[in-house]
């Protein structure tokens, strides 16, 4: 029966996100084109063109209750070109915005550090990548849209595997079909794999894995067949496209996300990353899936499946006493965690399952720990 | 003889003669003490000499001095030598020298006759004569000096120094017609010397000389033929030094003893009241009742230990009026800029002239310069231009007083004033004795009088240089602003252009100008 609602909710979300896919990437460069004419406009007029966008110092980052994640607050910072620090800021931005608005004309892709080089063509050099990364983030804030909406990726380093079929709309692919189950190291979540279009899924949850070596463990054990579950690897905190993925499998296919990381408190932060995004990225609203679940490991199932542990080291500690006052972690498995880890002083690693042996994980705890979310 | 030795007893066989010796035997005897210690130095030295002579004679009658300066190989110059033959050659356009009293002049070492005090370059006036002297051990010929004090006729000697006896020799004396009435004296002699090694200091010292005498013309022909020519930039020229009696608390028991014995005065009185700087007849009657000396007493009848007890008195006896700087001859701030200007070609200058002051009662006036950029190179410390009585000191520089100023004395930091800036510092000590620390004239002791004026001089032009540098920071500041709006305003134009799909580039002239205007008004 549950199968069955999912499968009607996914036939008609992929209606939806089909349409918005492409309208998505039009409203992109109608954005991008309009905020050249707001500057080319100011000019005209003879002013010294400026920009207005929400402020993104820590002082207005606020986290929203509803949202269930960090958004920008109502301050705002006006950055005019009749400013001498401001004038090359600007115009930074602005060949941002147009390289972003060829990039996706021609429905290229670029990275970051393709940034970086790229703008030493035009003679707006940046002084370093942390310079132009932050002009991409201003770009993010003033336009509202993510840098992936502009074509611009950070590298590739998270996979993906299971039984969903995409449609690439990349030139080139346009209309190919691809079962992600076709590779057996599961696929990259790059640029392609970013835009494509969800055709359809025989899955009914997906399970977000921080390590390679339990993603590799998962697929070896078939448990994307028994439990019926597309599986992401994030290697470490992930990368923003692929919270995006999860975010879009999550809305558009109506997949429950189970987030399945280190018992510790870097892997919580990994969680609390995807289901509520981070400071870092709180001028933009679609990279958290806030329904999204954290499975384990908990503090609790360290004892309860007595799996190999060491101990708390000072700056574990410090992170979770940090950890109690963060609005994120106010919620039930969230606080009790916290204070169990706190009192057992004891974390573990996804590996430790290898210890009863290379199908334990598959066959006792999940099945456990899904039944019981 | 016996090698025996003695030890205290017995008597001493003295084999010494004893005899009396000439000044110019002493002098050739001890020439290092005059700077001609070998044929690099020497050389130097000898042009230095001749020139600070020429230089005197011209200024003390208020001529603008136009000086020559010839220096040619002679003889054989096949062979590498350590010295070779010049003939040196110096014309000036001074005030000439009587004849009769041109063989002594620079045929005969001769001290102060009159005791008074001059501010003149020479310390010992002995210079000039040293480099004949020197040229005639050297090279075994004679000098020949013409001279006319600008009547009718002029004068050529051909002399020689007669070591042993300290006088002059004419070997021979013509007397020529002078219809153009030409004033002034020509030295034209043979010494050894090594031009190659001494060439660097040569021109460097004519340098220097050239910026501290900007009224001076000086040309100077090498060896090689080259010509240096330090051209005059005003016909100004300072009030030519005065001559003055010395003051009290200068003296010592030596020149007491000189004045007593050159003086007609015939009581104590009026013998203090009339040798002595700002001794008039009340400071003297107090100054004998302090010293308890009787104002009837003949000054020719003290005793040695009278005399002894007279200058002790002299030294404490505070209320002698400060000596009188107004004999003194400074450049002032507009000549010694001129002068600065002249050779350093500098962007900005600022020079200050203390008021006068005394040391152990000679008057003296500080005047200090600085300047900041052109020829000045960028060096990690300040460069520093050291003049006494308008003569260049060039060695030593690191015992210099002004040097020990300018590294511990002052803060630099708050004058804004970082390394590695082209900044140069020019000090100028004129005093009737400048205080020279050795025999060579190359640098100044450290007497806290003058080291107290030094450091105020320095401080008062280095505030100008911070005011100037601040300014000049500000004027780069805002050049680099304008720069900044010209690279980044078109790119922005251009970029939103295109962005926006439109044709025409909107027109950012306007703007750019309205940063210009506005960065106008700031300066």
């Amino acid at each position: 029966m549950a199968k069955k609602r999912i499968k009607r909710q996914s036939s008609r979300k992929k209606r939806i996100k089909r349409q918005s896919m492409k309208k998505r990437k039009e409203m992109t460069l109608k954005k991008l084109r309009s905020f050249g004419g707001v500057l080319y406009n100011q000019l005209n007029k003879g002013e010294f063109p400026w920009i207005e966008m929400p402020s993104r110092s820590t002082s207005n980052i606020l986290y929203d209750d509803r949202l269930k994640q960090y958004i920008l607050g109502k301050k705002h910072v006006k950055r005019s070109s009749r400013n001498i620090r401001h004038i090359r800021p600007v115009t930074q931005l602005v060949w941002t915005a147009s390289f972003a608005y060829t990039l996706n004309k021609q429905g290229k892709t670029s990275t970051l550090r393709d940034i970086f080089y790229s703008a030493q063509a035009f003679d707006v050099p940046f002084k370093n990548q942390q310079e132009s990364d932050n002009i991409i983030t201003d770009l993010e804030t003033v336009l509202g849209f993510a840098r992936e909406d502009f074509n611009i990726f950070p590298e590739e380093r998270s996979q993906i595997f299971g039984d969903l079929t995409i449609e690439y709309t990349v030139p080139g692919y346009e209309g190919n079909s691809l079962n992600l189950t076709t590779h057996p190291d599961g696929l990259a979540i790059g640029p392609a794999l970013t835009t494509s279009d969800f055709k359809s899924t025989k899955a009914n949850k997906i399970i977000v894995i921080e390590k390679g070596a339990m993603f590799t463990r998962l697929i070896e054990e078939k448990a994307f067949k028994k439990f019926k579950a597309i599986l992401i690897h994030t290697a470490g905190q992930p990368p923003r496209s692929t919270r995006r993925i999860i975010r879009r499998l999550n809305k558009e296919l109506g997949l429950p996300v189970y987030i399945f990381c280190d018992g510790d408190p870097w892997g919580m932060a990994i969680a609390i990353t995807i289901i509520c995004g981070s400071a870092n990225a709180a001028h933009l609203k679609e990279l958290a899936t806030p329904e999204a679940k954290w499975m384990g490991l908990y503090s609790s199932d360290i004892q309860k499946y007595k799996l190999p542990s060491t101990k708390l080291k000072v700056i574990d500690l410090k992170r979770l006493r940090d950890m109690r006052k963060d609005p994120r972690y106010i919620a039930k498995p969230w606080k009790t965690q916290i204070t169990h880890f706190l009192q057992n002083k004891r974390k573990c690693e996804l590996e430790a399952f290898s210890r009863y042996g290379l199908d334990y994980v598959v066959k006792k705890y999940l099945p456990e720990k899904l039944n019981r979310l | 003889m016996s090698t025996k030795t003695t030890r205290g007893k017995g008597k001493v066989s003295n084999n010494e003669e004893y005899r009396e010796i000439s000044p110019a035997d002493f002098f050739y005897r001890n020439r290092d003490l005059a700077g001609f210690s070998n044929p690099t130095r020497s050389l130097y030295s000898a042009i230095r000499e001749l020139l600070e002579n020429s230089l005197d004679a011209c200024e003390l009658y208020k001529i603008l001095p136009n000086i020559h300066i010839r220096l040619s190989l002679e003889g054989d110059t096949e062979d590498v030598k350590d010295s070779y033959t010049y003939r040196i050659r110096i014309m000036d356009n001074g005030s000439g020298i009587p004849s009769e009293h041109i063989p002594s002049s620079f045929g005969q070492i001769l001290f102060g006759s009159k005791y008074r005090l001059r501010q003149v370059r020479g310390t010992f006036g002995l210079g000039g004569k040293m480099a004949i002297l020197y040229g005639q051990i050297t090279t075994n010929t004679p000098a020949t000096i013409i001279s006319s004090v600008g009547d009718g006729k002029s004068y050529e000697f051909l002399i020689r120094i007669d070591i042993l006896k300290n006088k002059p020799e004419v070997l021979n004396k013509k007397v020529h017609k002078n219809k153009i009435a030409w004033h002034g004296t020509i030295v034209d002699f043979l010494l050894d010397g090594n031009y190659v090694r001494a060439m660097p200091r040569v021109l460097e010292y004519l340098r220097q000389t050239a910026l501290v005498n900007p009224y001076a013309d000086i040309t100077f022909i090498d060896p090689s033929g080259r010509l240096y020519k330090f051209e005059s930039v005003t016909s100004v020229m300072p009030e030519p030094p005065k001559e003055t009696l010395p003051h009290p608390y200068g003296c010592d028991v030596e020149l007491i003893r000189r004045i007593i014995s050159a003086s007609k005065c015939t009581d104590m009185l009026t013998f203090m009241s009339t040798h002595f700087h700002r001794v008039g007849k009340k400071t003297a009657q107090r100054f004998l009742t302090y010293a308890k000396i009787k104002k009837k007493m003949n000054p020719h009848k003290l005793n040695s230990s009278e005399i002894v007890h007279i200058v002790q008195m002299m030294k404490t006896y505070g209320d002698f009026l400060p000596p009188d700087a107004s004999c003194l001859s400074p450049l002032g701030k507009d000549l010694l800029g001129a002068g600065i200007k002249k050779e350093l070609n500098p962007e900005f200058i600022h020079v200050e002239q203390r008021k006068p002051s005394a040391y152990s009662g000679f008057p003296f006036i500080v005047e200090v310069g600085i300047a900041y950029g052109g020829d000045i190179p960028a060096s990690s410390g300040i460069i520093l231009y050291r003049f006494a009585n308008k003569i260049p000191l060039i060695y030593d520089e690191a015992s210099d007083i002004s040097r020990k100023v300018i590294n511990e004395g002052i803060n630099w930091r708050y004058y804004k004033i970082a390394p590695n800036l082209p900044i140069a510092i020019i000090s100028h000590i004129c005093s009737t004795k400048v205080p020279y620390k050795t025999v060579g004239k190359e640098f100044i002791a450290d007497r806290p009088e003058i080291e107290r004026e030094i450091k105020a001089a320095i401080k008062t032009v280095a505030r100008y240089m911070r005011i100037f540098l601040s300014r000049k920071n500000r004027i780069e500041h805002e050049r680099k602003r304008i720069d900044l709006f010209a690279k980044y305003l078109p790119k922005v134009a251009k970029f939103s252009t295109e962005l926006a799909g439109k044709k025409k580039t909107p027109d950012i002239e306007p703007l750019l100008r309205s940063i210009r205007r506005y960065g106008k008004k700031e300066d």
